[in-house]
C-alpha cells in the first residue's frame, strides 16, 4: 500500500515539475500550431493523473529487501557508479577485475572464488571483446606504459 | 509470383558464406541465451546491441545476426523449462507446466526433441505468415498519414499496456516516464533545447540503448543479487537423447493449431510471445478435456505452447517491419536495433529497402532450419549451458552490459545513466509496472510528437483531423478497446505473466 502511495506521490510531484519545466521551453519564431510544450505537458498530465490513482488506489506493497540483501544492493549500485568512473582513467583489466569479483562475492559469498571469477572474467572478455571483436579497448591506464613507449 | 521473385532476392542474399555464418553464429549465441535463466531474449538482445552496432556490420547482416539470435533465444528458452523448472525467459513460462513433469517422468530427451520440432513448426508458419502478410500490410500502411501514425502509436502503448499489466494506472505511467524521456534533448522542429538542464550531455538526448540495456540487463543483475539462492533448483538428468516420431506425429494438430494461435497473438501490437504461448496452451488443454492429462506431463502440453511461442516471436515482426510498431518486448529491442543502423522501418522499407527486408525473412527462414539441426543433435551442449554458476553468469552479463555501452560513445556518463536506468527498472518491477512501455514510450516519444505536430500543421491547428479517416478512427477504437478490455477480461483470461520483461 504505501509503497504505491510514496511512488504515486513522487510521480505526481516529477510530472508537475516535468510540466512547469515544459513552460520554460524556449519557442522560435517558425513555429507549429503545437509547438514543443504541448506534447511534452500532455505527456506530464497523463502521468501525473496515474500518479494521482496510484495514491488513491494502491496496489499491495512489494517485499522490499532489507537488512543484508538492502546492504549487497547498495554495495553493488556503489561499485558500478565506481566503475563507470574509472573505466577511462584506469583501463579495462583492473576496475573489471575488481567490479566482477564484487559482484561475484555479493552472489556467492566465497573470496578466492569471487577473486578468481573477477580476474578471468576481465581478461577474458577482454581478449574476447579486443581481439576477436575488434573494439579499442585500453588494458592498463596510458600513463603506465608512456614511458616506456 | 511476387513473392517468389522477392524471396530469390532474399535468399541472394542471405545465402552467402558470410550472412550464412552470421545466422549460425547467431543461433548458436542465441540459444545459449534463452537457455540460461534470468537472461531472456529481450536482455539478450539488448546488450548485444552495442557490440554488434560498434562492430560496424552492414544493416543486413546486423539485422541478420540479431535476428537470429531472438529466434534462438525462442527456442533456448525451453531447455531450462524443461530441465530446471526454470523459465528461461518469460514466454517459457508454459512449457514448464508439461515439461518439467515429462523430464522427471524420465522423458527428458523427449521433451527436449518435441519442443524444438515444435518451436520449428511454429517459427516456420510464422515466417511464413509474415512473408504473405507483411507485404499486404505495407501496402495499406501507405494510406497512413500523421494522424494514423499518432493514433497507432497510441494504439501500441495503450494495448501494450492493457496486456501486460495488472494495472492501467501503472502502464499508462510506464509509457508517460518514456514519452517524458523521449522529448529530452534538442526539438526536432525548431532546434532549440528541452529539459536539458543545461547540461551537455543531455543535448543529443538520452540514447535509448543505454535505457534499454539499464532497464533489462542491469535491473536483471539487481533482482539476481536480490533473490541469491532462491533460484537453485536440482536439474533433471538428461540420458540418451532419440528422435520420438511417434510423439511428434501424434502432436502435429496440436502444433498448427498452437502456431496460428500464437501468429495471431504476436501481431496484435502489445500481446506478444507470452501470450501466444498462453493462449494456444490454455486452447489446448480445452480441447484435450479433463482427460487430456494436462499439467501432467503430455507431449502435447510441451508442442503447443513451444509452437505458440515461436510462432508469436515470428508474428511481432509483422507489425514491427511494415508500422514500425513492435508488439512485445523483444521486438521493441529489434526496432531499437533498427533504428541505431539507420533503417526506419515502416511501409517504405519495402519499397526502399528491399533487400533488408527479404533479406530478413531468408535468413530467418535459414536461422529456424540451423536451429532444429542445431537443438536436436546439439541438445547436450545447451545443456551443459545451464550449469555455468550464477556467480559467474551475472558479473559477466554486467561487464559486457558496461563495455557495450562505453563502446558506443565513450562516455562514463552513459554509464551513469545506465545505472540508473537499473535501478529505476529494479524499483519499477518491483512496484509490478512494466518496463517494456518505458522502452517503447522512449523509443517511439519523437515519432509519435512528430505524428502530431505534423498533423496539426496539415489541419492549422484543427484537433479534428486526428478523428479524420476510417483508418484513424478504427485504430482509436481499438486503442481505447485495448486499453479498457483487460480490465473486464482479467477474470476469464487468468494471467499470462506475472511481470513482463
Amino acid at each position: 500500500m504505501i509503497s504505491d502511495r510514496i511512488f504515486g506521490l513522487v510521480a505526481v510531484l516529477v510530472a508537475l515539475a516535468y510540466i512547469a519545466s515544459a513552460t520554460q521551453v524556449q519557442t522560435s519564431f517558425l513555429s507549429d500550431p503545437v509547438g514543443p510544450k504541448a506534447f511534452p505537458m500532455l505527456v506530464g498530465a497523463v502521468a501525473a493523473l496515474c500518479g494521482l490513482y496510484m495514491v488513491f488506489k494502491p496496489d499491495p506493497s512489494p517485499d522490499w529487501p532489507v537488512g543484508r540483501t538492502l546492504l549487497a544492493l547498495i554495495i553493488c549500485v556503489i561499485v558500478l557508479v565506481s566503475y563507470a568512473y574509472a573505466l577511462k582513467p584506469l583501463g579495462f583489466l583492473i576496475p573489471t577485475a575488481i567490479t566482477a569479483a564484487i559482484l561475484s562475492y555479493q552472489i556467492s559469498p566465497r573470496v578466492m572464488q569471487a577473486i578468481l571469477t573477477g580476474i578471468a572474467l576481465s581478461v577474458g572478455l577482454f581478449l574476447l571483446f579486443k581481439y576477436a571483436l575488434g573494439l579499442g579497448l585500453v588494458p592498463f591506464p596510458k600513463t603506465w606504459f608512456a614511458a616506456a613507449s | 509470383m511476387e513473392i517468389l521473385d522477392n524471396l530469390a532476392l532474399g535468399f541472394s542474399i542471405a545465402l552467402s558464406p558470410y550472412t550464412l555464418m552470421l545466422a549460425v553464429v547467431g543461433c548458436f549465441i542465441g540459444t545459449i541465451i534463452g537457455a540460461l535463466p534470468g537472461l531472456g531474449p529481450s536482455n539478450g538482445v539488448a546488450i548485444l546491441i552495442p557490440i554488434t552496432f560498434t562492430l560496424g556490420l552492414d544493416a543486413t547482416s546486423a539485422l541478420v545476426l540479431m535476428t537470429s539470435v531472438y529466434y534462438g533465444a525462442m527456442y533456448g528458452g525451453r531447455i531450462s523449462s524443461i530441465l530446471l523448472n526454470i523459465p528461461g525467459d518469460e514466454p517459457a513460462l508454459m512449457t514448464t507446466l508439461d515439461g518439467y513433469p515429462m523430464a522427471k517422468q524420465g522423458k527428458a530427451g523427449n521433451a527436449l526433441v518435441l519442443s524444438g520440432v515444435a518451436s520449428f513448426v511454429g517459427a516456420f508458419l510464422a515466417t511464413i505468415g509474415l512473408l504473405l502478410l507483411a507485404p499486404i500490410l505495407a501496402r495499406v500502411a501507405y494510406k497512413f498519414g500523421p494522424a494514423e501514425y499518432f493514433a497507432l502509436y497510441l494504439l501500441a502503448f495503450c494495448t501494450l499496456g492493457g496486456m501486460a499489466s495488472n494495472n492501467q494506472a501503472k502502464a499508462a505511467l510506464a509509457s508517460c516516464i518514456g514519452l517524458g524521456i523521449a522529448m529530452i534533448g534538442l526539438d526536432n522542429n525548431s532546434g532549440l533545447p528541452r529539459f536539458t538542464f543545461n547540461n551537455l550531455h543531455l543535448m543529443d538526448g538520452i540514447d535509448f540503448l543505454v535505457a534499454i540495456v539499464g532497464l533489462f540487463a542491469i535491473a536483471e543483475v539487481f533482482f539476481f543479487i536480490e533473490g541469491k539462492g532462491k533460484t537453485s533448483s536440482i536439474g533433471v538428468k538428461l540420458d540418451k537423447v532419440t528422435v520420438p516420431w511417434r510423439e511428434i506425429f501424434s502432436t502435429k494438430w496440436t502444433m498448427l493449431r498452437g502456431s496460428l494461435v500464437g501468429f495471431i497473438a504476436g501481431i496484435l501490437p502489445g500481446a506478444g510471445a507470452s501470450l501466444g504461448s498462453f493462449l494456444a496452451y490454455m486452447s489446448e488443454k480445452s480441447i484435450a478435456g479433463k482427460d487430456g492429462g494436462f499439467g501432467t506431463g503430455v507431449p502435447k502440453g510441451v508442442a503447443a505452447p513451444e509452437a505458440g511461442n515461436n510462432a508469436a516471436a515470428g508474428g511481432a515482426l509483422v507489425p514491427m517491419l511494415t508500422l514500425g510498431v513492435p508488439g512485445s518486448g523483444t521486438t521493441a529491442v529489434l526496432l531499437a536495433l533498427l533504428m541505431s543502423l539507420n533503417i526506419t522501418p515502416g511501409p517504405t522499407l519495402f519499397t526502399d529497402r528491399p533487400e533488408v527486408v527479404w533479406g530478413l525473412i531468408a535468413s530467418l527462414l535459414i536461422a529456424n532450419v540451423v536451429l532444429l539441426l542445431m537443438n536436436v543433435p546439439m541438445v547436450k551442449i545447451f545443456v551443459r549451458v545451464l550449469q555455468v554458476p550464477a556467480w559467474v553468469l551475472l558479473p559477466g552479463v554486467t561487464m559486457i552490459s558496461f563495455v557495450g555501452i562505453y563502446s558506443l560513445s565513450g562516455s562514463y556518463f552513459d554509464l551513469l545513466l545506465m545505472v540508473g536506468f537499473g535501478i529505476l527498472g529494479y524499483t519499477l518491477r518491483k512496484l509490478d509496472i512494466p518496463t517494456v512501455p518505458v522502452i517503447l514510450g522512449i523509443l517511439l516519444g519523437r515519432h509519435m510528437e512528430d505524428a502530431l505536430r505534423r498533423a496539426m500543421v496539415l489541419s492549422d491547428g484543427d484537433a479534428t483531423y486526428l478523428f479524420s479517416s476510417p483508418i484513424a478512427i478504427g485504430l482509436w477504437i481499438a486503442a481505447i478497446a485495448g486499453f479498457v478490455a483487460p480490465m473486464f477480461l482479467r477474470g476469464v483470461l487468468a494471467k499470462p505473466q506475472r511481470v513482463t520483461d
